[in-house]
């Protein structure tokens, strides 16, 4: 793999090596000494034009865990201000020696322009773009669903994943909430539909974007209705930002009350579940409003575990793209 | 002035609107001769230009073009924005009124008239802002800039939709006193916050604010609705979408006096482009889908769309070299769009040259109310206003080889049929042989 920007397209045999390397290294991470000399000499830019403190942290600690040099490169509101430009900043990576950057910006498209634009070699791993992908985010959601409901692993996170070298035929997943903005869905929806899941999108009508329909996944506006009748397998919650209610007119839903009321997980829906299914959340949560204290905290939550799978599943991206593995890469994959 | 009578020229084997070969003589500024080849009299020292197989238009007539100048110099020019018309084939064009300072009073529209004069290499008509600064707020002086020099008769806040219902109904009644028309960028700006392309099956994937087309196509009903109740001449700007095709198709059986553009921009191109993220496809309206081309083809073929005009809308490199959602609206098209017409509308055989020559010139000119100069027959007597095309040539284009200031055609990298091969103004040879006059005689400056 030269570039990891999109889940659409990513070849189903490289998201099994994606899963399968995550678990290698999420195996080292249970040892007393996590650090691994993989990456030794080669440099990875965090580049984020966006605060998000979760994400850069989980990339910075998995090349670090690789033994990779790091360089954290905050240049939020550059672009939008008129400040130096996405060119200009990628020619300064390159001519810093960039071996792989990881980019977080606010406009979708800003990693693939990196990556094609013609001013930088190294490879670029897309943290989010705008409302576009965010594929370790869906990655790490495939990696925690295959380990429990295809690996055995139990909801207390022990057990043996067995699940190497699986895909996810079969399973279930819903996915809850703002999926109109919400690049967490869009990066989910065409993976998990690649390794072999149904995917059910739940949402009133007005977060779920005109041209859906080429998606390859249902979409229900009913959460108590899909829940009951589908019976899913993994429920995931998407966080929902306090903007969408706000702006009058312009608001996607007429109240946090009525939000909850409809789309809200808590413990009664979690109890209409199949015992085995588990509830997932990008985080950051807002408690109360998408998700209840007690379905967050419940013991088949894996909230806290996806935290720790993001790291593996990020030293597994970083790894593929800098020892260049594979021989065809996603990108021209993607590219058919 | 000088006082030696300008230089005359002789198209030999012209084929008027793609017809019968002719000889046709232009002197003192008109077409002094016309006729089978070898029968006319031919001036002595005429310039002798062999137009085999080369049709011959009216000059082409741009109701739509951004000029940038005053206030974005690094963009566009006057000077530099005409002689691309010239290099397209055009002998006149509508300036937008988008401009720094807006030419929304009879000084600014007056300075680019003059602009144009100075420049020579078409003539230049000032489109007047409906309202002060473009602001949706107020009306601006329209009957001023009517009676100014520029004789304005388009008035437009291009770029800009008149959204406010009470606001159009008044500058559509107004403008009735000098016959003017109110040409409406139709983009209902509530539905369109933050908008980057087309609302559909592309934006959807790739995670872009979309642009519905019922923005476009309730601003159109709407006005259409208000011209007929007020009895008022309405132009809908660059139309894109087939739910706007239809409107304007039924507004017109009802007798409504609305006139319609397409861009060639939407005459081939989809918003399949946007996948890749290339900010040269980013234009306002935005491209639309397969069935939209579709539709604005059959719509231009029937008579629905009056004109196709450029858009032209040039900017510098930095505006689009960046990321999608901070890169500016728009795309050049003066030197490319008399091509995309012939692939689209005369190739497929959708229409024919005589079709081109009304879309491109003469009903411009018409709803321009520029017709008594502009847009003419091809006849004995009338002015010399006209174009010569190569339509088997094949061209490929090149953002940086264009005449125009700026780089920004989405045409990059494609082969385009026909060329144009000489226009001329009035008699004078704005370009002969493909090439651009380095500068007019006769130009004011
Ligand atoms: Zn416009």
């Amino acid at each position: 793999m030269k570039h990891l920007l999109t889940t659409q397209g990513l070849a189903k045999d490289d998201a099994i090596l994606l899963l399968d390397t995550a678990a290698q290294m999420a195996a080292t991470q249970s040892r007393e000494n996590k650090k691994l000399p993989t990456l030794r000499g080669r440099t990875v830019v965090n580049l984020f034009y966006e605060d998000s403190t979760r994400t850069r942290i989980s990339f910075e600690t998995a090349a670090k865990r690789l033994s990779a040099d790091v360089i954290n490169f905050s240049a939020k509101g550059s672009s939008v201000s008129k400040g130096e430009s996405l060119k200009d900043t990628a020619l300064t990576l390159h001519a810093m020696g960039a071996d792989a950057v990881v980019v977080r910006h606010s406009a979708s498209g800003a990693a693939h322009q990196l990556a094609h634009g013609g001013w930088l070699d190294a490879g670029v791993l897309n943290a989010g773009d705008g409302m576009h992908q965010h594929p370790t985010q869906a990655l790490l959601d495939a990696f925690t669903i295959r380990r429990h409901l295809v690996g055995g692993v139990g909801h207390d996170g022990r057990g043996t994943d067995t699940s190497a070298g699986a895909d996810l035929a079969g399973l279930r997943v819903a996915v809850v909430g703002d999926v109109l903005h919400s690049r967490v869905a869009r990066s989910n929806v065409y993976l998990l539909h690649t390794l072999g899941a149904e995917v059910t999108l739940v949402a009133p009508p007005t977060l779920v974007p005109v041209g859906v329909e080429t998606w390859p996944c249902r979409v229900s506006y009913h959460l108590d209705e899909t829940l009951e009748q589908w019976q899913p397998d993994a429920v995931m919650m998407l966080r929902v930002q306090r903007e969408r209610m706000s702006g009058g007119s312009g608001a996607f839903f007429p109240s946090p009350m009525e939000y909850s009321r409809k789309f809200g997980f808590d413990a009664r829906r979690l109890a209409v579940l199949p015992d085995h299914a588990i509830v997932l959340h990008p985080g950051p949560m807002n408690r109360g409003l998408e998700i209840s204290a007690a379905a967050a905290d419940h013991e088949r939550s894996v909230i806290v575990e996806q935290v720790a799978n993001g790291v593996a599943v990020r030293m597994a991206a970083l790894y593929l793209l800098l020892s260049g593995e594979t021989g065809q890469t996603t990108d021209e994959r993607n590219a058919q | 002035m000088s006082t030696a009578s300008p230089q005359a020229y002789v198209l030999r084997g012209a084929r008027p609107y793609g017809t019968d070969p002719v000889d046709v003589v232009l002197a003192d500024g008109v077409i002094a001769a016309l006729g089978a080849p070898g029968t006319v009299a031919v001036p002595d020292g005429a310039h002798e230009v062999d137009a085999t197989g080369h049709v011959l238009l009216p000059g082409l007539v741009d109701l739509h073009t951004h000029l940038r100048e005053p206030g974005r110099e690094d963009a566009e020019t006057v000077f530099s924005g005409t002689r691309a018309a010239a290099a397209g084939g055009f002998t006149a064009v509508h300036a937008m009124a988008n401009t720094t300072p807006t030419q929304d009073t009879a000084g600014v529209v007056e300075q680019v008239y003059r602009l144009g004069q100075e420049a020579g290499w078409v003539d230049v008509h000032p489109v007047g802002a409906v309202t002060v600064g473009l602001g949706g707020e107020k009306l601006a002086e329209l009957g001023a800039m009517a009676d100014s020099a520029a004789r304005v008769r388009v008035f437009s806040d291009d770029g800009k939709c008149v959204h406010d219902p009470v606001l159009m109904r008044r500058a559509l009644e107004y403008v009735k006193a000098f016959d003017g028309v109110v040409a409406q960028h139709a983009q209902e700006p509530r539905l369109t916050e933050g908008a980057q392309m087309n609302e559909g099956v592309v934006s959807a994937q790739i995670g872009l604010t979309g642009w519905p087309a019922v923005a476009e196509e309730s601003i159109i009903a709407r006005d259409v609705l208000l011209a007929e109740h007020v009895g008022s001449r309405l132009h809908v700007c660059h139309l894109s979408t087939a739910g706007s095709v239809e409107i304007v198709r039924w507004a017109k059986g009802r007798g409504i006096d609305v006139t319609a553009e397409v861009t060639p921009h939407h005459l081939v191109l989809t918003d399949e482009l946007a996948r890749d993220y290339d900010p040269v496809f980013k234009v306002n309206p935005p491209l639309r889908t397969a069935a939209d081309v579709e539709a604005v083809r059959e719509g231009l073929a029937d008579g629905t769309i009056d004109i196709v005009a450029t858009d032209h809308a040039p900017h510098p490199v930095e505006d689009k070299d960046c990321e999608w959602s901070a890169a500016a609206f728009g795309m050049t098209g003066l030197e490319t769009a008399l091509s995309v017409v012939q692939q689209t509308m005369v190739d497929t055989g959708r229409m024919t040259w005589a079709d081109v020559a009304r879309v491109l010139s003469e009903s411009p000119a018409r709803i321009g109310r520029i017709d008594t100069a502009q847009g003419r027959p091809i006849a004995l007597g009338e002015p010399a206003n006209l174009t010569l095309v190569d339509p088997g040539a094949t061209r490929a284009i090149d953002g940086r080889t264009q005449v125009t200031a700026s780089a920004n055609t989405p045409f990059g990298g494609m082969e385009l049929p026909g060329r144009v091969v000489a226009t001329f103004l009035r008699g004078r040879a704005t370009v002969l042989d493909g090439a651009v006059a380095d500068q007019m005689e006769g130009a004011t400056r």
